[in-house]
C-alpha cells in the first residue's frame, strides 16, 4: 500500500500540507508586499488618477475641481497643435525607425563579416547610446549652427550653401530625426550582432553545398530570415523610443519654429508643466498612453504571427 | 574559401572598412567636435577656416569657466547619488518580489505577474502628472526625494530578475531549505550570488537610464544644487557663461565623460547588460 | 562490389581520392597527412573518437574547409579550387541545418532553384514574372515530390521544420541532399540527435537509400556499431591520423593497430601485456616473438576451463546475462586487469567468486609491439595469404 502511494504522482504541488501552504503563502505575500504597494501607489493608482484628471478642469494649486466630461478631449481633438504634434511624431518615427534599423543592420553585418577592428567598431558605434542626450543635443546644436557649425562648413567647402537647420520649418524635424538615428543605431547594431552570433554555422554550410554561396544568396537564404525575430524586436524598440522623443526637442527647438518640430511628449510637457493645464495634459496623456500601448500590442501580435518559425 | 578568391576577398575587406569608417565617423563626429570646441578660444570658433586642433590652446580657460560658473562636480555627484539611491531602492523592492514570483507558491501570484507585465507596457512619462501632484502634496518637490521616489519600483527589474531566478533549479532551493537556511538566507546566499550577472546588467540598465534622463528632473527639480547631470548642462547653457561655446562644450565633456569612460573600461559588460537584457 | 546500376536519376561517377591532406587550426594539427581512396558507389564510413578530425576531413571533401596541404581528387581531377556547389556533393548535417523559415517543399526545392534559375529569376516577386521560370518551377515541383514520396514525407511538404519530429527532420535533410542527384553524399553524424529506436530504423533506411541510389556515400560517426553495420568499408581515425581502412569484418578479425582493435567490437577486445602474462605464471603461446609486448583476443576466442598451471587464471568478478550470450568478467590475479569471456547460456553456469582458468584459441590471438603495431606470426601470414 505504501509502495503504491509513493508511486502515485505526488500531489504536493496542488495541495500542500496546511503548514507548508500557509508558510509559503504568508512568505510570498510578505515578499511581494512592498512591490505590490508601490505598484499600486506609483503605477496603477497614477494611471487611474490620470484618467480621472482628464475628465476634470482641475488646475494645479486649486483645491476644487469639477467633472467636465469629455471637454478636455474635445478641446484636444480640435486643437491643431495636437494634430501637428501627432503627425510630427509619426513623421519622426517614419524616418527614425527605418533609418536606425537599416543602418544598424548594415553596420552589424559588416562588423561581423570579418574580425578586423571588430572591437573598435563596436565600441565606436555604441558610444552615442551611452551618452547623455541633453548634453549631446547641445553639441549637435553647435554642429548644426548656421555659420560656425560643422555641417554648414562642410557643405560650404563643397560649394553648397546650407540652411539654418534647426530654425527652418522644412528641416527642423529632419535634423532631430538625424540626431535620433545617431543616438539609436548603435543599439540596433548590438542587437543585430547578437542575433547574427546565434545563427548556426551549419546553416551557412548547408547553403554553400546547396549552391547559395554568394554574399547576396547567403544574406537572402540564411542571414536575413534568421534575423527575422531580432528585426521585429528592434523595430518595436526603436518605434517605442521614437514615440518617446523629448530631450533633443526640448534642448534644441522647443517644438519650433512654428510647431514644425512639436512632438507629443513635448506638447504634453509644455501644456502640463509650463502652462499647468493639468486636465488638458492628462487628456493628452491618456491619448499618448493609448497610442503607445496599442502600438506595442499590435507589433507584438505581428511578431507572433510573422516571424515565429515553428 | 579564403585563398580561392584572393582578389575579391581583398576588395570585400576594403569595402567593409570603408563603410564602417564612414558610419563610425558619423557616430564619433559629435564627440570629436565637442572636444575640439572645448579647447578653442571664442575667436577661433568663429573664424572662417576650421582646424580640429586649436591653433591657440584655450582648454584650461574653458574648463575653468565651466567648473566655476556652474557646479559641474555637484551635478555629477547628484547623478551618482540619485542613481545609486534609485538602484538600491529598486533592488530592495524587486529582489524579494521577483523571488516570490519565481519560486514561491501563493494565491494571487499569477495575477500579480500579469500586473507586472501590464506595468511593462506603461511609458513612465505618462505617470508624470500624478507623480508631480503626489510629490507636491507631500511637499517633496525640488528635493532629492522627488528625483528618486517615483522610480522605486521597476517592473522591468522584477520581470528580468524573475526570469533569471526561474532558471535556478528548484532542487538547489529545496536542498538549502533542508540545510536549514531561511528564505532570507536563500535569497542572500544563493539567489543573489547566482544571478550576479543579471543584477549587474539590471544595474547598468538602471544607472544609464537615470543618469541620462532629462524629462523627469526637468519636472521635479528647479534648484541648481540638486540637479542631475542631464538637467545641469541645460541650466548651464541657459546661464550667462553658457552663451560661450568653448565653456559650454567643456561642460558637455564633463557631463558626458563619466559614463563613457565607465563604458570604455567595461565595454562587454555594458553592451551585454543593455542589449542582451532587453532581448529577454 | 563493382559499379552498381543507378535506377534513380543519372548521377555522375564519383571516385574520391584524398592525397596527404593536412589541416591545422593555429598550432593544433587536426588532420595529419590523410590519404584515402573511396570507390565509386561505395558506402565508406569514417569512424573515430570525438575530436579526431572526422568532421574536418568531411568538410574538406565538401569544400567547406580548405586544407593546408594535399589534394582532393574526384574522378581523377583535382577539385582543390572548386567551390562546394561545383563539387557535385550533397551534405547531411548533424543538426539537419534546415532553413527554419521555409517549409519542407521550399527546403527541398532550394538546391534546385539555386542551380537552375538565373539570379534575376530567383529575385523575390520580380523573378516570378520572368519568362522561363514557370516551366522550370514545374519540373522542380515534380522532382521534389518524387524525392518526398520516396522518403515518405510527401504529406509534410507544407510544414515548417519547427513543426516536424526529429526523424521527420532527418528525412527532410536527406531529401534536400537527394533531390539534385549528387554524385556523392556526405553525412556528418546524421543520426546522433535521434533516440535509440529511431536511430536503428533510420540506419536501415539510409542503407536502403544507398542501395537504391547507388552513389558514393561518405558517412561520419563515432559509433563503431553504426560503422560496422552500415558500411562497405570503414576508415578508422584517431587524432587526425588514418589508422586502417577495410571491410568491417577485416577490421574486426585483422586489425593492424592496437587502437583499431580496441575501437572496433563490443565488448572491447581483451588486452594482456606479455609482462603480466609471465608474472601470472602462464606460458606465452607458441610463436610469440621478442618484439611482442601485448597480446589481444576477442571475448569469443576465450573458453572457461578449470584453473591450471600454464594458463591464465582468474576469478569471476561479475556476470552479464544478455539472453543470447553471457559475458563473464574474469579478474586476473595481482590486479593484472580483467578479461571478458563470452559463453553460451546453455554452458556451465558461473557464479561470481568462482576461480576459473582461461582457454584461449591461439589462432585468434593477436600480437602487438610496444608501438601498438600488429606483429604477425609466420603461420598466420601463411593462413591469411
Ligand atoms: N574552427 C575551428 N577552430 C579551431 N579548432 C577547431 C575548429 N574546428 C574544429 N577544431 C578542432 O579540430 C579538432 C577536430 O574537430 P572535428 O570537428 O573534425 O572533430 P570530430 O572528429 O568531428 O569530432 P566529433 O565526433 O566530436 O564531431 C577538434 O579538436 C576541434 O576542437
Ligand atoms: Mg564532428
Amino acid at each position: 500500500m505504501t509502495a503504491l502511494d509513493q508511486n502515485r504522482p505526488r500531489r504536493a504541488d496542488a495541495k500542500p500540507s496546511l503548514a507548508k501552504r500557509s508558510g509559503e503563502h504568508g512568505l510570498g505575500w510578505l515578499a511581494v508586499s512592498p512591490a505590490l504597494l508601490l505598484l499600486i501607489g506609483l503605477l496603477f493608482g497614477p494611471v487611474a488618477a490620470v484618467m480621472l484628471f482628464s475628465l476634470t478642469d482641475w488646475q494645479l494649486g486649486s483645491f476644487t475641481f469639477h467633472f467636465i466630461g469629455t471637454t478636455n478631449f474635445r478641446t484636444l481633438f480640435t486643437d491643431p497643435t495636437f494634430w501637428k504634434a501627432l503627425s510630427n511624431t509619426l513623421v519622426y518615427a517614419a524616418v527614425v525607425v527605418p533609418g536606425t534599423v537599416l543602418l544598424g543592420l548594415v553596420v552589424a553585418l559588416l562588423i561581423e563579416a570579418s574580425p578586423g577592428l571588430r572591437g573598435f567598431y563596436r565600441a565606436a558605434h555604441f558610444l552615442p547610446v551611452m551618452s547623455t542626450m541633453s548634453a549631446m543635443a547641445i553639441v549637435w546644436g553647435t554642429m548644426l549652427h548656421p555659420t560656425i557649425g560643422l555641417v554648414n562648413r562642410a557643405l560650404g567647402a563643397m560649394g553648397i550653401s546650407g540652411v539654418n537647420w534647426l530654425r527652418d520649418e522644412r528641416t527642423a524635424l529632419l535634423a532631430l530625426a538625424l540626431i535620433g538615428i545617431w543616438q539609436g543605431f548603435g543599439f540596433a547594431m548590438v542587437l543585430f550582432v547578437s542575433g547574427l552570433k546565434a545563427i548556426p554555422q551549419q546553416l551557412y554550410d548547408a547553403a554553400a553545398v546547396d549552391g547559395a554561396d554568394g554574399v547576396l544568396d547567403r544574406l537572402r537564404f540564411v542571414t536575413l530570415p534568421m534575423l527575422g525575430p531580432v528585426t521585429m524586436f528592434v523595430v518595436i524598440l526603436t518605434a517605442t523610443r521614437a514615440f518617446e522623443v523629448f530631450d533633443s526637442v526640448r534642448v534644441l527647438t522647443q517644438g519650433g519654429p512654428n510647431y514644425a518640430s512639436e512632438v507629443l511628449l513635448h506638447r504634453f510637457y509644455t501644456e502640463s508643466f509650463d502652462f499647468l493645464r493639468m486636465g488638458y495634459g492628462a487628456a493628452l496623456t491618456v491619448v499618448y498612453l493609448a497610442i503607445v500601448v496599442l502600438l506595442t500590442l499590435t507589433q507584438a501580435r505581428l511578431l507572433e504571427r510573422r516571424v515565429h518559425y515553428s | 574559401m579564403i585563398a580561392r578568391f584572393p582578389g575579391r576577398r581583398f576588395a570585400g575587406r576594403v569595402a567593409r572598412h570603408a563603410i564602417l569608417i564612414l558610419t563610425a565617423a558619423f557616430a564619433l563626429l559629435p564627440f570629436v567636435w565637442m572636444v575640439s570646441l572645448s579647447l578653442k578660444p571664442p575667436e577661433e570658433i568663429f573664424q572662417a577656416d576650421f582646424h580640429l586642433w586649436p591653433t591657440a590652446f584655450h582648454g584650461v580657460e574653458n574648463y575653468r569657466v565651466a567648473l566655476t560658473a556652474a557646479p559641474m562636480f555637484r551635478f555629477l555627484l547628484n547623478g551618482l547619488l540619485v542613481c545609486t539611491a534609485i538602484f538600491a531602492l529598486q533592488l530592495l523592492v524587486c529582489i524579494p518580489c521577483a523571488y516570490a514570483l519565481a519560486k514561491l507558491r501563493f494565491r494571487g501570484r499569477d495575477t500579480l505577474f500579469s500586473a507586472v507585465l501590464v506595468g511593462l507596457l506603461l511609458p513612465p512619462q505618462a505617470l508624470a502628472i500624478p507623480h508631480f501632484v503626489m510629490l507636491n502634496v507631500f511637499g517633496l518637490l525640488d528635493t532629492y526625494a522627488a528625483l528618486i521616489l517615483p522610480w522605486a519600483i521597476s517592473t522591468f527589474g522584477i520581470f528580468l530578475l524573475r526570469q533569471f531566478f526561474r532558471s535556478i533549479p528548484d532542487e538547489i532551493i529545496r536542498a538549502a531549505r533542508l540545510d536549514g537556511l531561511g528564505e532570507f538566507e536563500i535569497i542572500w546566499r544563493i539567489m543573489i550570488p547566482m544571478t550576479a550577472p543579471a543584477l549587474t546588467a539590471f544595474g547598468i540598465f538602471s544607472v544609464v537610464a537615470h543618469w541620462n534622463d532629462l524629462f523627469w528632473p526637468l519636472i521635479a527639480v528647479r534648484r541648481e544644487e540638486i540637479s542631475t547631470p542631464a538637467l545641469g548642462i541645460l541650466l548651464f547653457r541657459d546661464d550667462e557663461a553658457g552663451q560661450f561655446f568653448g565653456p559650454l562644450m567643456a561642460g558637455a565633456v564633463i557631463i558626458v565623460a563619466p559614463l563613457l569612460v565607465a563604458f570604455l573600461i567595461a565595454q562587454r559588460r555594458f553592451i551585454d547588460g543593455l542589449a542582451v537584457t532587453t532581448m529577454r | 562490389m563493382g559499379v552498381r546500376s543507378r535506377p534513380y536519376g543519372l548521377a555522375a561517377m564519383a571516385e574520391i581520392e584524398l592525397r596527404h591532406i593536412e589541416k591545422s587550426y593555429g598550432e593544433t594539427a587536426v588532420v595529419k597527412g590523410v590519404s584515402l581512396s573511396i570507390r565509386d558507389g561505395e558506402f565508406l564510413t569514417l569512424v573515430g573518437p570525438s575530436g579526431c578530425g572526422k568532421s574536418t576531413l568531411l568538410r574538406i571533401i565538401a569544400g567547406l574547409e580548405e586544407q593546408d596541404d594535399g589534394e582532393v581528387m574526384v574522378d581523377g581531377r583535382c577539385v582543390n579550387d572548386k567551390r562546394p556547389k561545383e563539387r557535385d556533393v550533397a551534405m547531411v548535417f548533424q543538426s539537419y541545418a534546415l532553413y527554419p523559415h521555409l517549409n519542407v517543399f521550399d527546403n527541398l526545392a532550394l538546391p534546385l532553384r539555386t542551380r537552375r534559375l538565373s539570379f534575376a529569376q530567383r529575385l523575390p516577386f520580380v523573378g516570378r514574372a520572368l519568362p522561363g521560370r514557370g516551366g522550370i518551377e514545374k519540373t522542380i515541383r515534380a522532382e521534389v515530390e518524387q524525392a518526398a514520396s520516396m522518403l515518405d514525407i510527401a504529406h509534410l511538404l507544407h510544414r515548417k521544420p519547427g513543426q516536424l519530429s526529429g526523424g521527420q527532420r532527418q528525412r527532410v535533410a536527406l531529401g534536400r541532399a537527394m533531390v539534385r542527384h549528387p554524385a556523392v553524399f556526405l553525412m556528418d553524424e546524421p543520426l546522433s540527435n535521434l533516440d535509440a529506436k529511431l536511430r536503428v530504423q533510420m540506419r536501415a533506411e539510409i542503407i536502403a537509400l544507398h542501395r537504391r541510389l547507388g552513389v558514393t556515400f561518405v558517412y561520419v560517426t563515432h559509433d563503431q556499431a553504426e560503422a560496422m553495420t552500415m558500411s562497405d568499408r570503414v576508415a578508422v581515425m584517431t587524432a587526425g591520423e588514418l589508422l586502417q581502412v577495410g571491410q568491417p569484418e577485416q577490421l574486426y578479425r585483422d586489425p593492424q593497430d592496437l587502437r583499431v582493435a580496441e575501437m572496433i567490437g563490443s565488448p572491447k577486445i581483451n588486452v594482456v601485456s606479455c609482462d603480466h602474462w609471465i608474472s601470472l605464471g602462464a606460458s606465452l603461446p607458441p610463436g610469440v616473438d621478442g618484439n611482442t609486448t601485448h597480446l589481444a583476443f576477442r571475448p569469443e576466442a576465450v573458453g572457461i576451463a578449470a584453473p591450471g598451471d600454464r594458463r591464465l587464471n582468474g576469478v569471476v568478478a561479475s556476470v552479464e546475462n544478455l539472453g543470447a550470450d553471457i559475458f563473464l568478467n574474469v579478474a586476473l590475479a595481482d590486479g593484472c586487469g580483467t578479461v571478458v569471456v563470452r559463453t553460451h547460456p546453455d554452458g556451465s553456469r558461473s557464479e561470481p567468486g568462482r576461480p576459473v582458468g582461461l582457454q584461449i584459441d591461439p589462432a585468434c590471438l593477436l600480437q602487438f609491439d610496444s608501438a601498438g603495431m600488429r606483429q604477425r606470426q609466420a603461420e598466420q601470414v601463411g593462413a591469411a595469404g
